[in-house]
């Protein structure tokens, strides 16, 4: 409608532009993580994920010739490659520091004492001498290296399906589903009746409750969590599964009855009072008529709920995890290795990303309903 | 027991049980209680219909008084108390509070919170505003708005690994792999970095500080005489806003002083979440990241619902775009920005896996939410970890007041 004024290219390609950068800013984060999660422990050590997508060509630190040695044509031989994992492709390299660019690629250098050295382009080197190498000290080996972008899905593997591996994911994985499925599920079911009946039942005190429910939306968690441990050792639950749902379904509770009544309160009276005419229970009304017809809700505040539980850290901390570490879940796992493997990135990066992709897939499968349902939920 | 199959079996155990609960205490109503047939069938009906509400909220009504109603008392109880051995609680008073105010670790918590609470509800509704309205005029809005709504998604612990990614830090001798420190060792105090760190921020501060003076301004002026009346409850509000906006300008001046005479210690690699003050910064960067989605996706709605008309009429008027979006658009949609604003707050009030999971409170960075954890749960000091947390809801108490207001008010 701007261009009524005239003005309208260079405004649309300021537009642009500033859109382009605002999500390459939030996306550029999670995009190093992910790319990171593919690369190797030493990859991800010697150089910024950003570069691991071009063809790089740097100096790679100095290796040291190492083998077998065999007896070829009367002369001693040790062959090998200098990069085992990659493709690179080496463009100089020398035999010391001072002079890492000396050579090219395929030429066969004499290093004194009748030993000779060749490196080829694909990395590989043989030295050969016309004694035994003995003890001696083998050459160093510089070289300048172009490697093309490399990835591999071996940090995945080892995390997932290596039952070995203590840093695994998989335990975790599961533990974390056990926790958000009966967490998600319950207090829908609980909400919903309640809502029905703070939106088509008439009672006293019904205004009362709604506003508690609206004072309760804002609770922090922080006061429950003392109290209901307390609780929860009186009454013999203590930590574990059962105690770490229902507190999600009570903290879960205030927003699911507010969005859900919220919603029910809009669906059209007449159809409930036909069927009350033609002789429908309330029971039957609910199961009936108001639960298909409030399926966006439902919808909204599970994905909400979802998302909580299987993101959630505080909960599981006061509620689920014990010294046994049994029951850990996936962002406690998390918060373990950034302590213990702080510096690993291809552990770190691997395991929060299996945390962050199933909410992820979930955001993308059902946003219109998360939209819908932080659309409703914000108090207006 | 496997735990999946402990799961499955509560799945059921627990959606049956409620199911069950629902239909056979409706049925016991109807049928048993007060049927709906014999001499008093028109009395029974009544009385059912009476009780049924009653059968539908119980479990929701139970859950919420358990687990969020009894837990406010409770903490306030505990926050007067203090165990002693036995497992018996002695009345303390209010020691809890002084013991606690005394404790110079507590007001770094509450100090960090105060700036928490400024900085990243209005950083993440300004982004959100920002992405709602440009978003709104491009055809790939909707893709744009995915993908920077998406980090809501990500679980702070998930987001705390994501952006220690970015701050990561490597001896100056290596190549660096965290995005912030390559970005910083590429300047080399020359005079783009002059222009890029130095005049680049000032004048972002400077914008900032003019922004902030003139909501300030919108804020004060009904106050002065400026014409229009002023509701008596929205005066302390004005107050506090005129001041909060005062402090804001006078922090944003003096850092830009500072910056001017800084000498930026350039080439060597910085570990960010190290640097005093400013490492609380970077870790309300990873909460405004995750936030400005939010903001963005609520303020784009109603952006949408500002009517067509009014905006037509001020193009008609001459009005440019930035015309239209200040002082035709905001002003209409000023309730949704509060709305998000007060969402946000209570979000950050709560934060607590973030800081749990970055910096776990060292080189102050510490917040009310892990000061509390760490009270509650490694001291083991309940009763200052309960006196923090009523620290914590008294400063969500205005809020919880406002929104039940408001709920009140819509629903007459």
């Amino acid at each position: 409608m701007d261009n009524i004024v005239g003005k309208k290219s260079t405004l649309t390609w300021a537009v642009h532009i500033s859109m382009g950068l605002l999500v390459a800013l939030w996306l550029f984060p999670t995009i190093g993580l992910f790319v990171s999660s593919f690369r190797t422990a030493d990859q991800i050590a010697t150089s910024g994920w950003w570069s691991s997508l071009s063809t790089q060509e740097r100096q790679v630190p100095a290796i040291r010739v190492a083998g077998e040695e065999m007896l070829v044509d009367g002369r001693y031989v040790i062959e090998g490659r200098l990069f085992e994992a990659t493709n690179a492709v080496v463009s100089a390299w020398g035999t010391s520091s001072r002079e890492p660019e000396a050579y090219a690629p395929g030429q066969t250098v004499d290093l004194g004492d009748g030993l000779t050295l060749t490196v080829q382009q694909d990395g590989v080197y043989d030295l050969t001498s016309p004694t035994s190498f003995g003890d001696a000290r083998l050459p160093r080996i510089f070289s300048t290296a172009a490697t093309p972008p490399e990835f591999t899905t071996e940090n995945y593997r080892s995390i997932l399906f290596d039952p070995r591996n203590v840093d695994g994911m998989a335990k975790a994985f599961f533990n974390t589903l056990t926790v958000t499925i009966p967490a998600t599920i319950i207090p829908i079911l609980v909400a919903a009746f309640a809502a029905y009946a703070l939106a088509w039942m008439d009672f006293p005190g019904r205004a009362l409750l709604i506003a508690a429910i609206v004072g309760l939306l804002v609770v922090p968690l922080q006061l429950a969590l003392i109290p209901l441990l307390k609780l929860h050792n009186e009454v013999g639950i203590g930590k574990g599964y059962l105690g770490v749902w229902l507190a999600h379904t009570g903290f879960g509770l205030p927003l699911a009855i507010y969005l859900l009544r919220n919603y029910m309160v809009g669906l059209p009276r007449d159809i409930i009072e036909c069927a009350k005419v033609d002789g429908a229970s309330d029971f039957q009304i609910f199961t009936k008529i108001i639960l298909p017809l409030s399926f966006p809700a439902l919808a909204s505040f599970a994905i909400f709920q979802f998302l909580w539980t299987w993101n959630d850290l505080l909960v599981a901390l006061v509620f689920l995890l014990d010294s046994s570490g049994e029951t850990t879940v996936m962002t406690k796992q998390i918060v373990e290795l950034l302590g213990t493997r702080g510096g690993n990135w291809e552990v770190l990066a691997t395991a929060a990303f299996i945390s962050i992709a199933v909410p992820l897939c979930v955001f993308f499968a059902m946003q219109k309903y998360l939209v819908r349902g932080l659309l409703a939920g914000s108090v207006k | 027991m496997n735990p999946a199959l402990q799961g499955l079996i509560t799945i059921i155990i627990g959606v049956g049980g409620c199911i069950a609960y629902f239909y056979f205490s409706n049925v016991f109503l109807d049928k048993v209680l007060f049927p709906a047939r014999g001499p008093h069938a028109g009395r029974n009906i009544t009385r059912a219909n009476m009780v049924r509400p009653w059968l539908f909220l119980a479990p929701a009504l139970v859950a919420l008084s358990i687990y969020l109603a009894y837990p406010v008392v409770e903490t306030l109880r505990l926050s007067l108390t203090e165990r002693v051995a036995g497992g018996d609680y002695r009345y303390v008073g209010l020691d809890n509070y002084r013991a606690m105010f005394k404790e110079p670790k507590f007001w770094e918590a509450l100090n960090n919170n105060l700036l928490w609470l400024i900085v990243v509800p209005a950083a993440s509704t300004a982004f959100g505003l920002l992405a709602a309205q440009l978003s709104d005029r491009i055809r790939w809005g909707n893709l744009a708005k995915s993908l920077i709504f998406m980090p809501m998604a990500i679980s702070f612990v998930g987001a705390a690994v994501i952006w220690k990614l970015v701050y990561d830090t490597r001896p100056v001798d290596q190549e660096q792999i965290g995005i912030l420190n390559a970005v910083w060792l590429a300047f080399q105090g020359g005079p783009v970095s002059f222009v890029m760190l130095k005049l680049v921020p000032i004048a972002v501060m400077l914008i900032f500080s003019a922004l902030v003076s003139w909501v300030g301004w919108l804020f004060v002026r009904p106050m002065l005489g400026g014409g229009g009346k002023v509701a008596g409850a929205t005066i302390p509000l004005r107050i506090f806003a005129g001041l909060a906006g005062l402090w804001l300008i006078f922090l944003a001046l003096r850092s830009s002083v500072t910056l001017i005479g800084a000498d930026l210690p350039y080439g060597v690699p910085q570990t960010w979440l190290t640097i005093p003050f400013w490492n609380s910064f970077f870790l309300m960067v990873v909460l405004v990241w995750i936030q400005t989605g939010f903001a963005m996706v609520i303020l784009s709605a109603a952006l949408r619902g500002v009517p067509e008309d009014t905006i037509e009429a001020a193009i008609i008027d001459g009005a440019n775009p930035f015309q239209i979006f200040f002082q035709i658009k905001i002003p209409q949609i000023m309730g949704t920005i509060v709305v998000v604003w007060t969402t946000i707050t209570i979000v950050v009030l709560k934060v607590f896996d973030i800081v749990y999971a970055m910096s776990n409170g060292q080189w102050e960075t510490q917040v009310l939410a892990n000061y509390m954890y760490d009270k509650l749960f490694r001291a083991n000091d309940w009763g200052i970890g309960s006196a923090s947390a009523m620290i914590i809801m008294l400063l969500v108490t205005p809020i919880l007041i406002w929104n039940v207001y408001n709920a009140r008010k819509e629903m007459r």
